[in-house]
């Protein structure tokens, strides 16, 4: 052993850049790193004790995966019954004991549109075809994105209420009736969206500035309650061409219905309420706060039977609501609960030198919102935003406790149907009705990873 | 005005005052925080601030764009008072540049939009105006080649000198920078400083919170000591450096130049 190393060295040629080995490399590496190399270390009693059991939930894990996906296609396809040439209905299918794939072609038109006249459906095919096309126009950006939004935003929605609904040309209820229960909200309504646009003028001093977007709130939800009965009215006035009642209106045609309110409002009152949290106006903050605790703690259900059974009683007489209305306000207030935490986690995670950027150069509140800690906090909380989609997406299901037919409940309806009663016939439909479900929660999900990816800006 | 500034380039300090701070109090709850503080800057003077940590002197310029706010006294700003009226704080806040220890860049947006936003948003200039304006900026801080990249592909060094062009697109009346070296390696720091006296040289009217005493040999035409909440000691560099008077700055230089 020497006792003294020379320290210096001086490297006078660059080492050579080598391939990585063959180990490291192809699907034969891949499968000795990620499955095989846990099985295989035996070098002391301890390793070999783990890569035994490794090995034996390894076969384990496999044998279930083979063996579950043989059961599926196996009752999906090699035992399923296909075809009912002879209209024989449940008797085509008891000789198997695969799915009965007929039952899901006899009812597939329910699965789609509940109890909608077949002579009328071509409306609601056009109006899901225009949200296809417009969801497509937005996710796959192409251009004049901004005007296409604008027109799904704001003309969409007319449009496929008129189309769905049927167009209001003459009327059966007492006007008179209606605009009594509109005036007063309407005339407050006013009052709020005045004196807003007083206070967001600097003139009247900060107190009164500080007021404006309690006020314009306070005005937009007046205008609500005052718009409703109107809307309400437009749905019950009876109407030229044929009107097709909401009651009439079923299966994925109110899933989306529903769900696609739903996200659409969502989003901007959680943004709203996540804000209003955060506010240093006491009384923004403790409405917010108390708006989403309330609703966040009680469930679902009992916000949709209040909305169905209890909320009549608020009303003058005569003042009567859409119960499918009732429940799509009843699933947006309930969603706009979890998005805006949602979105307050997001705005938590913004540092708070965000705001002092904003600040210092000259930017107004609203505008370091919008302009800065808004996208970043969104951005953050794609996946939480997202995850909430799905949820709401899944639970517009509950809506058939207030007697309104969705995908779940249609399904449930037609399982009653005794010609097709058959010991797999449930199983079918809910195989066909999860597979819809999962195909539309899969699809936001990689939406929502695309977005992420598209928008992370951190490492590129 | 000194003998010794012989060294230092000359630059005009004018008569117009830029900043008037009167008898201003503040407190974070109970705890004083800043004491006393009379200060006047005159248009064109570059002034360091420095003192050991927690003496106030970062929150003593984050009051002069009203990022805190004070209780007692007046701070006034080209003219303008700061009160609670959010007016008068987004005039001053539009006249008056800062740049922060972290930069505070905006991660989402490019360099070019990172310089655009303020002048779009609140001095309502024309987009194809206001991105002439920040190009002129970015060549003037040596990273217009970076304009379409977001601030996390930069190095600190060039971080910090977006967010100077950042301010300067606002065409401020008066810098401040918060320790704007403090969070980068060191070999970053002389780039920023480089650009900072260019600045100065060009006549801009400077607040800078540093320990960057060759900066403030060089550049500053005085030096403040804080300790404490208080301006303890103000002088011309030289003399500052050279003859301290209170304990206290001396024990505060003899521990920062000590080797």
């Amino acid at each position: 052993m020497t006792t003294h190393h020379n320290a210096a060295f001086v490297r006078t040629e660059d080492a050579p850049l080598m391939e990585a080995p063959s180990s490291q490399i192809g699907l034969r590496a891949w499968l000795w790193k990620n499955i095989f190399a846990s099985m295989a270390d035996y070098a002391t009693p301890g390793k070999a004790v783990i890569s035994l059991l490794m090995t034996v939930i390894t076969i384990f894990t496999a044998y279930a995966l083979i063996w579950m996906t043989w059961t599926l296609l196996d009752f999906a396809l090699f035992s399923a019954t296909f075809f009912d040439p002879e209209g024989l209905k449940r008797d085509a299918c008891l000789d198997e004991a695969g799915a009965c794939w007929p039952y899901v072609k006899a009812k597939w038109y329910q699965f789609m549109y509940g109890f909608y006249p077949p002579e009328e459906v071509w409306r609601v095919n056009v109006c899901m075809g225009m949200l296809a096309i417009g969801i497509a126009w937005l996710v796959f950006p192409l251009p004049h994105r901004g005007k296409v939004a604008l027109f799904m935003l704001f003309a969409y929605p007319v449009i496929a209420f008129v189309l769905l609904n049927g167009m209001p040309i003459e009327h059966e209820g007492d006007i008179g009736q209606v605009v009594s229960g509109v005036w007063f909200p309407l005339i407050l309504a006013g009052i709020a969206f005045a004196g807003w646009w007083l206070a967001r003028s600097d003139r009247y001093g900060d107190v009164v500035n500080a007021m404006a977007p309690a006020l314009l709130m306070a005005a937009i939800v007046l205008g609500i309650f005052a718009g409703l009965p109107l809307v309400t009215m437009a749905l019950d006035l009876a109407l030229g061409t044929e009107v097709v009642e909401t009651n009439k209106w079923g299966g994925l045609t109110i899933t989306l219905v529903v769900a696609i309110f739903g996200i659409v409002i969502s989003l901007p009152v959680g943004m709203l309420l996540a804000l209003g949290r955060q506010s240093n106006a006491p009384i923004i903050r403790y409405s917010s706060i108390i708006f989403i605790e309330v609703v966040r703690g009680i469930p679902l259900i009992s916000v949709l039977f209040f909305a169905s059974a209890m909320l009549p009683y608020f009303l003058e007489p005569g003042v009567d609501f859409n119960k499918l209305l009732r429940a799509m306000i009843g699933v947006v207030l309930f969603a706009s609960a979890y998005m805006a935490e949602v979105i307050r986690g997001g705005l938590q995670a913004i540092p708070k030198g965000q705001y002092e950027g904003g600040m210092s150069l000259g930017l107004s509140f609203w505008q370091q919102m919008r302009l800065i800690i808004l996208p970043q906090a969104l951005t953050t909380v794609i996946p939480g935003i997202v995850n909430t989609f799905i949820g709401l997406f899944k639970d517009t299901t509950l809506v058939l406790i207030i007697s309104i037919f969705d995908l779940l409940g249609i399904l449930s309806a037609t399982l009653k149907d005794p010609e097709w009663s058959t010991p797999t016939t449930a199983y079918t439909g809910y195989l066909v009705i999860a597979l819809i479900y999962w195909i539309f929660c899969f699809s936001m999900s990689r939406y929502s990873v695309y977005m992420e990816n598209k928008l992370d800006r951190s490492h590129r | 005005m000194s003998e010794h500034a012989t060294a230092r380039k000359e630059l005009a300090v004018s008569d117009e005052v830029a900043i008037d701070i009167r008898g201003m109090n503040k407190w974070y709850g109970t705890f004083h925080v800043l004491r006393d503080i009379n200060l006047t800057v005159y248009q064109g003077e570059r002034i360091v601030i420095c003192g050991p940590s927690g003496s106030g002197k970062s929150t003593l310029i984050r009051c002069i764009n009203a990022l805190e706010e004070h209780q007692q006294g007046s701070i006034e700003v080209d003219g303008t008072r700061l009160t609670n009226d959010l007016k008068n704080i987004d005039k001053v806040r539009s006249e008056v540049g800062m740049c922060f220890q972290h930069f505070n860049l905006f991660p989402h947006l490019t360099i070019l939009e990172n310089c655009t936003l303020a002048p779009i948003w609140v001095r309502k200039e024309p987009k194809k105006q206001a991105i002439e304006t920040a190009m002129h900026f970015l060549e003037k801080v040596k990273i217009p080649d970076q304009a379409k990249k977001y601030p996390g592909q930069l190095s600190g060094g060039q971080q910090q000198r977006v967010a100077i062009a950042r301010s300067l697109c606002m065409k401020p009346r008066v810098m401040l920078f918060d320790e704007p070296t403090s969070a980068l390696d060191p070999e970053m720091i002389k780039e920023v400083l480089d650009t900072m006296i260019e600045l100065a040289e060009e006549g801009m009217t400077m607040l800078c919170v540093t320990h960057e005493m060759g900066f403030a040999r060089q550049v500053a035409n005085r030096v403040i000591f804080m300790d404490q909440g208080q301006i303890v000691e103000q002088n011309e560099p030289e003399a500052f450096f050279n003859n301290p008077q209170s304990d206290r700055t001396k024990l505060f230089l003899s521990q920062i130049l000590g080797h």
